[in-house]
């Protein structure tokens, strides 16, 4: 049990391990400097407060889009809609944001709401065909991300804004920034949705361990047969996994629209927090608390690579391979457990 | 004395468990061999060492006198050893040569030489008497066939040493007499088998000699006349076990399960069980003896609500339960062994105690306001591990991780312990070792003598005879025998099974 449990911490950081030493011998074959590099990446995403901040910021979406994958992926489904489902919980948002003037307790609450709200029904599209009509997920999902974007992008020339490229500014009642948190990072631009995205993680472990749902929800991603048998709902259970994975994304789009950005702008192309909840995700190994940590190397590895250009001159697509090299390692994670257990048999 | 195969004191060890103790097995040219043992005893194993799927860490193989090393299957084809698996290894849309010639294609030009293929396979197939149409689909063809044609792969690759690995199991009793001609026609041609198995009638029936192995070691060879299925059990077993499984007499009392003029439709709708009629009563045990694919499933699925039926009346203590959620028909007293313990029975990723819960999670004590008490959950479940005599290292161990028996203990454990009106018990002694097959049927009866219905579906016709009070034949979806155990052969039963009307299968009453 312990060394299961230890060989399933081990994966991931011998992944990211992997990650970083390939990453070093792309850098050398360009002909920069990796250690300048990485250190470079390191200041960038730890070196001071302000950057400190910034890691944490970027890391809160993270956190929530990798909990909508898991959940999802724990419930036996694979949602690659959480880009779609984060952009439309993005909009209702800033919306709720803009449209209402009312007291912050009442304001604030009802615009993540609103987010979680416009996620949960953009993925209950793909979950009633999957459980209705057994249309695959995946597929659905992937059109769903391609429709949100260019329906929000819609609204956003005619409803929110006169023809321009961006929302108002929401209100001060709607919005999660922080003086306080600001004037701690040196002004960062952190703000209160970390809190929320830690009690969502708190929420999903609670729901899928402790709850009576969460046990029926499991069972279901497990062995939809043996589900039926046993009298549950199979496709009841395959609605709501998606619905609530959904709301998780939607939530992950309100932390930008009401903390990060306070508006939505028309977009080029989508956000890529979504896709990179799917490795978030897979890197915790679809836990909540894997999740934070690695939602957390990922707003350092994309917060700290901004430094890389300026001082060690190493581009930030090199951090984008670094990155793509660790997903690789994590994925292959059945040859680092082959590895590790020719190592363990060695060292007998 | 000439063995074409020596396996002598085989040892292989899989981290710290020593699978294959010092075991040697001798196979004479021209005999068939049983190699006999529990689930878990190490037949497998041994087999997979001798077909180059495991290297033994001590030991030595002969082939035909000559000291070989079995590095992969390939050098154990060379060899002429050939493996009829348990789970058939066919392309289901290929045709029987297609299938047969799969990896060793004759070809001409580049093209498949399929005319000459087909020829060889007819050949062969008259040869040893296996009746094959070397054109017929695999999708298209009985379980029997599809086995003589995993036979005939073997012969194909000129294998004159075949391993059988559990053949029985899927087949008819009829299929399995015509196994048993095949066997012995290939052995008259020269060639030498040894036959994986634990049922004991078989080897009595057909082997010459037999080596028990229990829990890794091997506990000797026998010549076969010289021994009988009481002396094998007990030397795979370790201990005295009871064929005869003693029950006293039923005192059937009311009706429990009443079914009426049932139509179930399969997913191609087609009628499947056919105006079907079959009252089960308070403490007895019905067996429902009939060959695979005659509607037994669809049944019991109908039953427990897995599936809709048609039309017709299920009723359980009088109430009408047909087409009902399986939950309903779950809390309205029914218990359900499944057939398939993997795909219905267990959620195989999930801890033995969570499992011990599956239909009775969101009631209390193991639920309250919509959260689990883990605590009574797994309490439960240690008491049912201790009552079932479930093996495992513990409660929280992945149903995965145990052994097909144990699985099964768990089940019927959570099924007994529900204390359900009617328990359908279907094929639930499948693939398991005569030690779990005593302990089931105990429990069945057990079941029965506390006033319960009990219903049994089984292909295994000494199960159903041993078992039930009342046998109820199944054929083409309708019910269209009630013999008295009692009262009727294995032959005669057969023959019921195959469609023959009761005179013909010389019943009177």
């Amino acid at each position: 049990m312990s060394s299961g449990r230890l060989t399933n911490f081990l994966i991931p950081l011998l992944a990211v391990l992997l990650g970083v030493i390939v990453g070093s011998i792309v850098m050398v074959i360009s002909g920069y400097d990796p250690i300048a590099g990485y250190s470079a990446l390191l200041y960038g995403a730890f070196g001071d407060s302000y950057y400190i901040g910034e890691t944490i910021r970027q890391m809160t979406p993270y956190i929530l889009a990798g909990l909508a994958v898991a959940f999802a992926f724990r419930t036996g489904l694979f949602n690659i809609g959480v880009e779609g489902q984060l952009i439309v919980g993005w909009l209702a948002a800033v919306w709720v944001g803009v449209a209402f003037e009312l007291p912050k307790f009442i304001h604030l609450p009802l615009a993540i709401l609103a987010a979680a709200a416009a996620g949960a029904l953009w993925a209950l599209i793909p979950g009633f065909l999957k459980a209705r009509f057994k249309v695959h997920e995946v597929i659905v999902t992937i059109m769903m991300n391609y429709i949100a974007l260019h329906a929000t992008n819609a609204i956003i020339r005619s409803v929110l804004s006169d023809k321009g490229y961006k929302s108002e500014e929401i209100h001060e009642s709607a919005s999660l920034r922080s003086e306080f948190l600001q004037s701690i990072t040196d002004y960062s631009t952190l703000h209160y949705g970390i809190i929320i995205a830690l009690l969502a993680a708190v929420i999903m472990w609670f729901l899928l361990e402790k709850t009576t749902k969460g046990y029926e929800l499991r069972a279901v991603g497990f062995n939809q047969h043996a589900s039926h048998y046993a009298g549950m709902n199979v496709s009841n259970n395959i609605v709501l996994a998606m619905v609530i994975s959904g709301a998780f994304a939607g939530v992950a789009g309100a932390m930008e629209g009401l903390g990060t950005f306070a508006n939505i702008s028309v977009k080029a192309g989508f956000t890529g927090v979504g896709f990179d909840g799917i490795a978030v995700a897979l890197l915790g190994g679809n836990n909540a608390f894997g999740i934070i940590l690695s939602a957390l190397l990922f707003g350092a590895l994309k917060v700290g690579a901004l430094e890389m250009p300026s001082s060690a001159g190493v581009p930030t697509e090199l951090v984008d391979i670094v990155i793509a090299l660790i997903i690789f390692f994590v994925a292959s994670s059945y040859l680092i457990r082959l590895l590790l257990t020719r190592v363990k048999k060695e060292g007998k | 004395m000439e063995y074409v195969i020596e396996m002598l004191n085989i040892r292989k060890v899989f981290g710290n468990f020593v699978a294959n103790d010092n075991i040697t097995l001798q196979l004479k040219k021209g005999e068939i061999h049983a190699l006999l043992g529990e689930n878990g005893a190490g037949k497998s194993t041994l087999m997979n060492v001798l077909f180059g799927l495991y290297q033994p860490d001590g030991g030595e193989i002969r082939v035909k006198g000559q000291t070989v090393k079995i590095s992969n299957p390939n050098v154990a084809n060379d060899l002429g050893i050939g493996m009829v698996h348990q789970h058939f290894m066919l392309v289901d849309t290929f045709t029987v040569t297609e299938n047969i010639i799969l990896g060793s294609e004759p070809t001409k030009l580049g093209k498949i030489d399929i005319k000459r293929a087909e020829q060889e396979v007819r050949e062969l197939s008259e040869r040893y008497g296996l009746a094959v149409d070397p054109t017929a689909k695999i999708a298209d063809i009985s379980v029997g066939m599809q086995q003589r044609v995993e036979i005939l792969k073997t012969l194909y690759r000129g294998a004159d040493i075949l391993i059988f690995d559990e053949p029985t199991a899927v087949l008819t009793p009829q299929e399995i007499q015509e196994l048993i001609q095949i066997m012995k026609a290939l052995v008259r041609e020269g060639k030498s088998i040894i036959l994986i198995t634990h049922k004991l009638k078989e080897i009595m029936e057909v082997c010459d000699r037999v080596t028990v192995i229990r829990r890794g070691k091997g506990i000797g060879t026998l010549n076969v006349a010289d021994t009988n299925p009481n002396e094998l059990a007990a030397l795979m077993v370790g201990r005295e076990v009871h064929f005869k499984t003693e029950k006293r007499e039923a005192t059937p009392g009311k009706d429990v399960l009443e079914i009426k003029d049932l139509v179930v439709k399969d997913a191609r709708g087609v009628t499947v069980v056919n105006h079907l009629d079959l009252t089960v009563r308070a403490g007895e045990i019905v067996g429902i003896a009939g060959v695979d694919g005659n509607g037994q499933s669809e049944l019991i699925e109908a039953i427990t609500g897995l599936i809709k039926a048609e039309s017709g009346s299920i009723k359980l203590n009088g109430k009408e339960i047909l087409n009902l959620p399986p939950r309903k028909i779950t809390e309205a007293g029914v218990g359900h062994i499944p057939q398939d313990r993997h795909k219905h029975g267990l959620v195989l990723d999930f801890p033995i105690g969570e499992n011990i819960v599956l239909q009775t999670y969101y009631q209390e004590p193991y639920s309250k306001n919509g959260i689990l008490n883990f605590k009574n959950i797994y309490d439960k479940a240690r008491q049912l591990i201790k009552e079932f005599d479930v093996r495992t290292p513990d409660e929280y161990t992945k149903a995965r991780a145990l052994s097909g028996g144990n699985q099964q203990k768990a089940i019927i454990g959570r099924e007994v312990d529900r204390n359900p009106d009617l328990l359908i018990a279907a094929q639930p002694t499948r693939g398991l070792d005569v030690g779990a097959i005593e302990f089931i049927h105990k429990r069945l009866i057990e079941q029965r003598d506390q006033g319960k219905a009990v219903l049994l579906v089984s292909f295994e016709l000494d199960e159903i005879m041993n078992v039930s009070d009342r046998i109820a034949v199944i054929y083409e979806g309708k019910i269209v025998a009630i013999v008295d155990p009692k009262e009727i052969t294995e032959q005669e039963l057969g023959l019921l099974m195959a469609g023959s009307k009761r005179k013909e299968a010389g019943v009177s009453s």
